[in-house]
């Protein structure tokens, strides 16, 4: 590889967004035929440097070589012409249409009449399948193939094209094992025609297994290049993280109270199985896993958005049919979503009457609402939270993440829950406000709240959580407690590896994924 | 079998099912209620159906072609009237004449080109502006109706030349005039839809449209041409209605943007775009016609008609809804 | 800098555009024809604006939880018919209730597929705008509708009454806006429709619950509609059963000049009010400087079109929209 130039090379790219910088001199090279791995926590920066690769976002500094020419991505379509391909995480398919057409998109072969060339697309797609080796055919509807097939389909568009650099985003989130072997194959066959490869993903095992380089970046810092050969599963973590943890941050301070909340066996359908868990008052429970791993789903069902197929939910003791969210506020459950504006927010509406709205009803003058007892809850968190904002009145679309999720969390604490989940309660947020939600996760504990904590960031999870559990592929692997998890257990844990020794941490059922704990009747 | 599999099946079935069902029931209904003589699966009633499908059938095609694409046309009603209004009166001009006879193609042609440039301002309006297509084409059913009455105000237009009528009851192989329109029209428009890129890209578009956008496609030129082509038709469809009738009244083709999306509903296209085929379609058409025709045989007027098409679309809603549900686990909002 | 000014620019012609085009047309109106701002003028043209008023304060509601209402005009002809009808059967103290349970019920069957079976409301409302039309044609079984005693009813005072010097379907209208301004901007069940309309999803999961919420905006369009064919019965104590045919459109086209957005989330019902009169003043002065009438169909296409063409343009800060 050593005679070979790399057929990309990005140096010191800087990008800066209003009040974050978000890539910070990355410099980041792909050879040809090699897979090279780009790792890093949420919010690192991946996503931003692939974008800048994209040519969604331009630079504020830096230069994209491809060979030995400096080249500008000035738009998506520009990056595709120049042989940049990516496999994205959410496809980009026309479900109604077929297979061959879905790869040809925008580029059908035509003749006579504007007529599409079916003979010639039904041979150009059957010979890109056939290099893919997959079971299905260019006529196939593809909103009839599976996830993983569809994910095939991605694939093959990126083979119409001459592509010097094919970008794989979390390829896997959605896959099966076998599914897997086939995807990996696949990027195999690509190596062979001399194509770089950049693999995105958190999973350690498979980084391990194909890949061939590993850069890491942390908080729009490039952190350095490793051969693959040469690294440990620990060493890469280290820098990820970047720093080692004080596990006794999370030590608590408080004795817990009774029990808020039990979950015995609840599965829903496919999307998670058996699942079975316990927290009591005063603590910070962290459920740590995947993308897809069931947990956003778990706290949607407490919360009356989904219907478990199986299980029980006992609320202090007592077992409850949650069957709407009206229902979950009633019994004393909040949720802060994972889609804060999508799910938490209505965007277009002020900062206090979003605060507001689950106890609208409640808050009564007569026939309307009583403004005055609004604005009090308003200032109340307002400073409680520490949140700026110029007025109750803005638009809660000006305001920034931080403030925004403040806002959210605000909104739930009005209503004095007994149980809080708060789910992915820092993504996309900056730094400073990020340790001051921490700091208030942990301080909603000591005053008596149970809390459950959904995050994808280790060290989020590490640092709030008393216990955490570990999810993989819609199931409980493992309930660590703060004193005994380490980032090696909870990541194998996490990738579903089986753990080597399984203590029986806070009675909860972990064990191997070849033998599934039976479903619960 | 692969989930969506039965109910695509269902789907594209049901309006044939549907038909048959309207048969069976307007023939034994009409042995007990009929104020004819005739029956109803007559053949030559059967033929007359398929000649009074045209004028709706005409213009459901194009709705097929634009609701694929992802938008929806509500003013082809008064496009519909301004092309007959144009056909019969253009006929009259002073500057045509002398041409005798030959006026007929020269209004046809007027009476074509006003409809598609219609069709084409309300898509170029869609796409420079990125107002929503609803808007657009729900403010230019206002606005065009208000064209149609500067012709002659409230006073009908009409105008009967004879050859005209000739031709537009001339029948050839047994089909009417109007007939070979629908099935030519049907047939051109189903190549275009799944024979040409233009068609496989509308698709695309209603489908998944960033998608689309980022593939490429260019999708402000493909919707206007869609609407273009939408525009065209509702004049073919007043050129063949006309050219028989020679008369027309100002509100002319009022709710027929009802009839048609309720005919391209029931052909099972979507709402939102990116499904739906010409042929299902056409089952719609000849499914709204048999109904307001049997409703008739069986002695019901038209306000039934009226009652059972707006409560049939929305029971076709309501059906599509279910066989769309994804089960329990869906989330509840 | 050029470009923030041209935002701004934007932004504010987006936001009171219409205000600003409307006044111009005033003083435009004005100036063709002196008569247009006269007492009498004005009171003429709101007056003849408050059955169209009254439906589109209706139709606010619907629109701002985020969904459509074509069905209004087709329900104005419908309860029209009725009163009328029952008026010489059971007389008016009965006829009047048994008219709004009747017309009340067909909007909770809409309210019902739009707002629990979650049904585009687009398409139901244009398919209930045919069905109610033929429930009126069946009901009437396709004749005029007329009072026998038309001198000796006191049921003529919704229409043709006067009171403080003002004519009922004025005060009638400033009473239903009142109220209806009161319910949307005061009450809880008002923020619960602006939620709905802003982000169902984030309203779900704030536990609000977007399927009643929905219904009642239906229950309460019917009831104006309901409201404007008691107007109109009232007025004309006789009617075609085709009355209010094309209303719903004329509806929308105010509710959209009054601001309120077809995604849902904003107007209110001052802005409405608003709309409802710019359409009333630009149709009766566009007549009184001697247009035909459908001069305001076209007008009012125009007007549609660029009201909502300033509104996005103003969000999207361009002009132009960046469709390939």
């Amino acid at each position: 590889m050593t005679d070979k130039k790399p057929v990309l090379r990005l140096e010191n790219i800087v990008k800066t967004f209003p009040g974050v910088r978000a890539l910070d001199g990355v410099s980041f090279s792909v050879m040809p035929g090699e897979v090279h791995a780009l790792m890093g926590e949420n919010g690192a920066g991946k996503s931003t440097l692939m974008k800048v690769l994209g040519g969604i976002h331009q630079p504020d500094s830096g230069t994209i070589f491809m060979g030995d020419n400096p080249v500008v991505m000035a738009g998506p379509l520009e990056a595709k012409a120049k042989g940049i391909v990516f496999i994205h995480q959410e496809l980009s398919l026309a479900e109604e249409l077929s297979v061959a057409e879905n790869i040809y998109l925008g580029e059908l072969p035509t003749k006579s009449l504007g007529r599409v060339d079916w003979a010639k697309l039904a041979d150009q797609t059957n010979a890109i399948l056939k290099k893919l080796n997959v079971g299905f055919d260019a006529n196939t509807r593809v909103g009839d193939l599976s996830i993983a097939n569809q994910q095939m389909v991605e694939i093959a568009r990126a083979l119409t094209v001459d592509a010097k650099a094919v970008i794989f985003d979390e390829p896997t989130a959605s896959l099966t094992d076998s599914e897997k072997v086939v995807l990996f194959d696949v990027i195999a066959d690509l190596q062979e025609t001399d194509v770089g490869i950049i693999y995105i993903s958190h999973r350690m095992e498979e980084i391990f297994k194909i890949t061939n380089r590993i850069t890491v970046l942390r908080d729009g810092q490039y952190q350095g290049t490793v051969e693959t050969a040469d690294s440990t599963e620990e060493s890469v973590t280290q820098m990820m993280i970047g720093r080692t943890l004080d596990l006794s941050r999370t030590t608590s301070d408080h004795a817990l109270g009774d029990m808020a909340l039990e979950v015995r066996g609840l599965s829903c359908g496919k999307l998670y199985q058996d699942v079975s868990f316990e927290v009591r008052r005063g603590e910070v429970l962290g459920f740590y896993g995947l993308v897809g791993a069931g947990r956003t789903e778990i706290a949607e069902t407490l919360f009356g958005l989904r219907t478990p197929s199986a299980g029980q939910i006992l609320l202090d003791g007592k077992e409850v049919h949650i069957t709407s969210p009206s229902d979950a506020i009633a019994r004393g459950i909040s949720l802060v979503p994972e889609d804060r504006k999508g799910q938490g927010l209505i965007l277009g509406m002020n900062c206090r009457d979003n605060m507001t709205l689950p106890q609208i009803d409640a808050l009564k003058s007569g026939p309307f609402v009583a403004e005055k007892a609004e604005s009090k809850i308003f200032d109340t968190y307002f400073k409680q939270l520490d949140i700026r904002t110029p007025s109750w009145k803005q638009q809660v679309g000006n305001l920034s993440g931080g403030n925004q999720q403040k806002i959210v969390i605000g909104k739930w604490l009005s209503m004095h829950p007994k149980v809080l989940i708060v789910d992915e309660p820092t993504r996309g947020i900056d730094v400073g406000s990020k340790s001051e939600i921490h700091k208030l996760l942990r301080a909603l504990a000591s005053k008596g709240y149970a809390v459950i904590v959904i995050s994808s960031e280790m060290p989020e999870v590490l640092h709030v959580s008393d216990r955490i559990v570990s999810m993989y592929s819609g199931r409980v692997m493992r309930t660590f407690t703060s004193e005994e998890v380490t980032e090696d257990t909870l990541i194998q844990a996490i990738s579903g590896i089986p753990a080597k020794q399984v203590p029986d941490a806070g009675g909860v059922a972990g064990s191997d994924r070849a033998t599934p704990v039976p479903l619960h009747s | 079998m692969k989930p969506g599999t039965v109910s695509t099946a269902l789907k594209s079935g049901a309006i044939w099912g549907f038909i048959i069902l309207e048969l069976i029931f307007f023939s034994v209904m009409g042995e007990f209620m009929a104020i004819s003589d005739s029956g109803f699966l007559d053949w030559d009633n059967m033929l007359l159906l398929l000649k009074q499908s045209a004028p709706i059938g005409i213009i459901a095609m194009g709705m097929t072609l634009v609701m694929v694409n992802g938008n929806i046309d509500l003013s082809v009603g008064a496009t519909f009237a301004i092309a007959a209004i144009v056909l019969l009166d253009s006929m009259t001009w002073p500057i045509f004449a002398g041409l005798g006879d030959w006026v007929i193609p020269v209004a046809w042609v007027l009476a074509l080109s006003v409809g598609t440039l219609l069709g084409a301002l309300n898509g170029l309006i869609v796409w420079k502006t990125g107002v929503d297509a609803f808007i657009v084409t729900l403010g230019a059913m206002l606005g065009y109706r208000g064209i149609v009455f500067m012709f002659n105000g409230e006073q009908p237009t009409s105008h009967l030349n004879w050859t005209l009528v000739d031709f537009a009851e001339a029948e050839v192989l047994g089909l009417a005039t109007a007939t070979w329109f629908l099935l030519a029209a049907t047939g051109v428009i189903w190549f275009i839809m799944t024979k040409t890129v233009h068609g496989r890209n509308a698709y695309a578009i209603g489908d998944n449209r960033a998608a689309a956008v980022n593939a490429g496609i260019r999708v402000g030129p493909h919707m206007m041409i869609n609407f273009a082509i939408i525009g065209f038709l509702a004049g073919l469809s007043a050129v063949v209605f006309y050219s028989e009738s020679g008369s027309v009244n100002p509100n002319d083709g009022q709710l027929y943007e009802l009839w048609v999306i309720t005919a391209v509903v029931l052909g099972g296209t979507k709402i939102t775009g990116g499904a739906g085929s010409v042929i299902g379609t056409f089952g719609g058409v000849i499914a709204i016609q048999l109904l307001r025709k049997g409703l008739g045989h069986i002695g019901a007027d038209t306000s039934t008609v009226n009652l059972v098409i707006g409560l049939i679309l929305v029971v076709v809603l309501i059906l599509d809804r279910q066989l769309n549900m994804k089960g329990k686990e869906e989330l509840k909002v | 800098m050029a470009d923030i000014t041209k935002q701004q620019i934007g932004a504010f012609l987006g936001k009171q555009g219409i205000l600003i085009a409307f006044f111009a047309f005033l003083i435009g109106f004005t100036i063709a024809n002196p008569k247009f701002l006269t007492p009498d003028n004005v009171l003429s043209v709101i007056r003849s604006s408050a059955i169209l008023g009254v439906m589109a304060l209706g139709v606010t509601f619907v629109v701002i939880s985020g969904n459509l209402d074509l069905s209004v005009g087709s329900m104005m002809s419908f309860s029209t018919i009725v009163v009328l009808d029952l008026h010489d059967k059971i007389g008016p103290a009965l006829a009047i209730p048994a008219m709004f349970a009747m017309t009340l019920a067909l909007g909770a069957f809409i309210g019902f597929l739009v707002g629990r079976l979650k049904l585009n409301s687009l398409i139901v409302t244009l398919g209930m705008l045919s069905a109610i039309h033929g429930l009126t044609l069946t009901y009437s079984g396709g004749k005029n509708m007329d009072i026998a005693d038309k001198e000796g009813t006191w049921f003529s005072v919704f229409g043709q009454g006067e009171a403080l010097g003002l004519p009922v379907p004025i005060l009638m209208f400033v009473a239903v806006a009142a109220f209806l301004g009161l319910v949307l901007s005061k009450t809880s069940f008002g923020r619960k429709v602006y939620a709905v309309g802003g982000n169902s999803t984030a309203a779900t999961f704030s536990g609000i619950p977007r399927a009643r919420t929905v219904f009642i905006c239906y229950l309460i369009s019917a009831a104006c509609a309901a409201t404007a064919g008691l107007i109109q019965a009232s007025r004309s104590l006789g009617s075609q059963n085709t009355v209010g045919q094309g209303l719903e459109l004329e509806v929308l086209a105010a509710v959209i000049l009054g601001g309120a957005s077809l995604l849902g989330g904003s107007g209110t019902i001052f802005k409405t009010v608003i709309g409802v009169l710019i359409l009333g003043f630009i149709q009766n002065g566009l007549l009184l400087i001697g247009l035909q009438f459908y001069v305001q169909f076209i007008v009012t296409w125009v007007i549609i079109i660029l009201a909502v063409w300033l509104d996005i343009a103003a969000k999207r800060g361009k002009l132009w929209s960046q469709i390939a």
